[in-house]
């Protein structure tokens, strides 16, 4: 009776906790502007089911692709054998599937021992990738320090999974062929039927219950570590690549977004009578581009949040690959790490966020009037943004749909529109494009060189 | 444009010539190469010439949306009034503007690319190759990001490069993970940011490790900044960089 209770209260603590983090992932999404759906849905179905589902983008590198995929595999199909585990757990029983379904059910577990196996494997290569091979990509200036111990401590994480889980069907297959009582017969596991007997052969019944309850145990207690652990982490896209292949933008990648108001600005310069329609128009605030998370988009905060930091996109940044400060990876990181500390500080409540044009009584802290003298740029320098060629090569290159160069766009838009800043090489080819409307100014007419005809 | 229009003619398609291809001494060899095709392929085209204003690319990339709206609005404005329906242009930036990001502002019209216009003239047999001057020659080809990942443009150009019955050597980094030349997000017009290279010498030795005599190119900022890395490693003597355009042209 005592192990239900404990599982119950561990459960449910479990539980509570993740749903409060994952709580404040989605506020901190949100903190972004809202964004307006284009394109049919069947399209953005198609690419949640090939490029999250189907691993798509990522079998452009095949040998990290192929034991991601081991593991991938080896996570969906663990969940099956999870839902046996909440059961046995809330209920005291064993193996709660095993009678009902039979050779299927030897079948499904010996499924999931091979790709755990797999799985296993998997978790040694990448290992070594990230720590013997130190693969480049890995070694970028942004992933010093708590990015690099991340990946390491998922990989630890899935090792302690796997001991858990092979501890748990060896000893059981062991105490099966004892005759011990509760151990029903279930048939031969792919691995561990020889396994299990090859390790704990000869041990006596009582320690090998323990060995199997320590495994079973092990399993579901690195299982609710990591759910508590996503939120905190780069694994937080195992959940989010989902959605984010979803609202991932559908346009051909080179077009940029329109912006309406100054278009409408515009055209009623250039137009008296488009001006007259517009009039009685309400207050609109003039802001452009962006400076903050709460001026980017929703979806470009669910990027950052989604973001594996695979450095895929860096590792094919023209900038970044000539030495240039430039990373589409640490745009990413940066935009979620400001979105935290941006969430975090809202969460307090506390009237000292709010911005001092604001305040007034009963004024409540949001993401509309809070300000911290602080911004984007205290992350990414503009360095940085000026050195993007706008290739799309990262936004080619990442296997979940991430767009580092949107955002890259909307500071730069920023820059120019709020601050007339920017590099002031450019000035010379605005002053052109304003006078002569062309990209540079010469003397020249447009077709002097239909004289070379 | 104008003076069709005073005769009340529609011309075949409205060649776009861009900026760089007006202004830029090399660009507009490729102007020229280009509008001698059309003429010798009987296509009824005309130009724009003193209103044609820049496209608004550079602006909108730097993050000047007030500048980019006015010349875009200005150029729709012109194109609306010759009720103009197919553009074709030799810059594959002024075909991602055009094509992408005109039609909300109300410019809606058929662009193409020259590349796609010349396969289509070789396909229909109005454009021939004779001589074979470029049989068995090296030739690379360079994927610019706007004709290729902006607008998955690949296959066309090569397609038109076949045509010559060249040996067409890939680079490592091609089609959807070719490597920027370096000039596009206005790049162009400013300095580098500080950092080990440049990106359009990392690209021409990529370029020139094919062993290729031949670098085409479909983009005339990619034109340049393959020239000057191939003066750079001073290879200039052996190794040319064309547009396809011009390619074609010799190869009559
Ligand atoms: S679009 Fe900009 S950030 Fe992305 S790869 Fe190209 S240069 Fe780098
Ligand atoms: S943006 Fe995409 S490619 Fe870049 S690190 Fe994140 S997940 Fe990888």
């Amino acid at each position: 009776m005592l192990q239900p209770i404990l599982f119950a209260i561990v459960t449910i603590t479990a539980f509570v906790f993740a749903g409060r983090q994952f709580m404040k992932i989605r506020q901190n999404i949100l903190l972004g502007k809202d964004e307006e759906l284009e394109g049919d849905s069947s399209q953005r179905w198609r690419n949640v089911l090939l490029i999250a589902f189907g691993q798509k983008k990522m079998f452009k590198r095949f040998v990290p692709a192929i034991f991601h995929l081991f593991i991938y595999v080896a996570f969906l199909f663990t969940q099956v054998e999870l839902i046996e585990i909440l059961v046995d757990g809330f209920t005291g029983s064993h193996r709660f599937f095993a009678a009902s379904l039979g050779s299927f059910y030897t079948f499904l577990i010996s499924f999931i021992e091979i790709l755990s196996l797999l799985a296993f494997v998997a978790t040694f290569v990448f290992l070594a990738r990230r720590n013997l091979l130190k693969v480049p990509r890995f070694q970028n200036p942004e992933m010093k320090g708590w990015p690099f111990l991340d990946g390491n401590i998922i990989l630890y994480l899935e090792i302690l999974l796997l001991i858990g889980v092979f501890s748990m069907n060896g000893a059981d297959k062991v105490l099966q062929g004892m005759g011990a009582a509760h151990y029903r017969p279930t048939g031969a596991f792919a691995v561990s039927s020889w396994l299990g007997p090859a390790l704990f052969g000869g041990l006596g019944e009582s320690t090998l219950i323990g060995i199997e309850r320590f495994g079973w145990w092990l399993h579901i207690l690195v299982v609710y570590g990591f759910l508590n652990y996503l939120p905190k982490s780069k694994h937080l896209h195992i959940l989010l690549a989902f959605p984010n292949t979803y609202f991932a933008k559908l346009n051909p990648k080179g077009q940029m977004s329109n912006m309406p108001k100054i278009q409408k600005e515009v055209a009623s310069m250039m137009d008296e009578s488009a001006a007259m329609d517009d009039s009685g128009g309400e207050e609109e605030e003039l802001f452009f581009g962006a400076n903050d998370v709460t001026r980017l988009g929703w979806t470009n905060l669910l990027n950052a949040y989604t973001c594996t930091e695979c450095g895929r996109c860096t590792s094919v940044c023209p900038a970044n690959i000539t030495g240039k400060k430039l990373s589409p990876r640490k745009i990413m990181m940066d935009v979620r790490d400001r979105a935290e500390e941006v969430g975090n500080n809202i969460a307090t409540g506390s009237p000292d966020f709010i911005s001092e044009e604001k305040r007034g009584d009963g004024l409540v802290l949001s993401k509309e009037n809070y300000a911290d003298g602080k911004s984007l740029f205290d992350y990414i320098s503009r360095e940085e943004i000026h050195a993007c060629t706008t290739c799309n090569a990262c936004v080619e290159a990442c296997p979940v749909l991430i767009n580092p160069l949107d955002i890259i766009l909307q500071l730069r838009r920023y820059e120019i529109l709020m601050e007339s800043a920017g590099p002031s090489d450019w000035l010379a080819l605005f002053n052109s494009l304003e006078n002569s409307q062309a990209a540079w100014a010469v003397s020249e007419a447009r077709d002097a060189w239909t004289a070379g005809i | 444009m104008a003076e069709l229009a005073a005769e009340d003619r529609q011309p075949e398609v409205l060649f776009w010539v861009g900026c760089a291809g007006s202004f830029d001494d090399r660009a507009q060899r490729v102007t020229v190469a280009f509008t001698k095709l059309l003429q010798k392929a009987g296509v009824d085209f005309a130009i724009l010439g003193q209103e044609e204003s820049c496209t608004g690319d550079p602006a909108r990339r730097a993050g000047n949306e007030f500048l980019f709206q006015m010349l875009a609005q200005q150029n729709i404005a012109v194109l609306n009034m010759y009720k103009v329906k197919k553009i074709v242009t030799a810059c594959p930036h002024c075909f991602n503007t055009l094509k992408n990001e005109y039609p909300v502002l109300g410019g809606d019209y058929e662009v193409v690319h020259h590349t796609q216009f010349l396969k289509s003239l070789l396909a229909e047999g109005r454009l021939k190759i004779e001589g074979g001057q470029f049989k068995g020659k090296k030739i690379t080809y360079h994927d610019s990001c706007y004709l290729g990942r902006a607008n998955g443009v690949y296959e066309a150009p090569r397609s038109v490069l076949a045509a010559l019955d060249a040996d067409l050597v890939e680079m490592k980094r091609c089609r959807t993970t070719g490597l920027c030349c370096g000039a596009g997000g206005a790049q162009m017009w400013k300095e580098d940011e500080p950092g080990d290279k440049r990106i359009n010498t990392e690209r021409t030795e990529e370029a020139l490790a094919t062993g290729a005599e031949i670098i085409a190119v479909n983009c005339p900022f990619c034109l340049t900044m393959m020239s000057d890395g191939v003066k750079l490693k001073e290879q200039q003597e052996s190794v040319m960089v064309y547009d396809l355009a011009e390619l074609i042209l010799n190869g009559q």
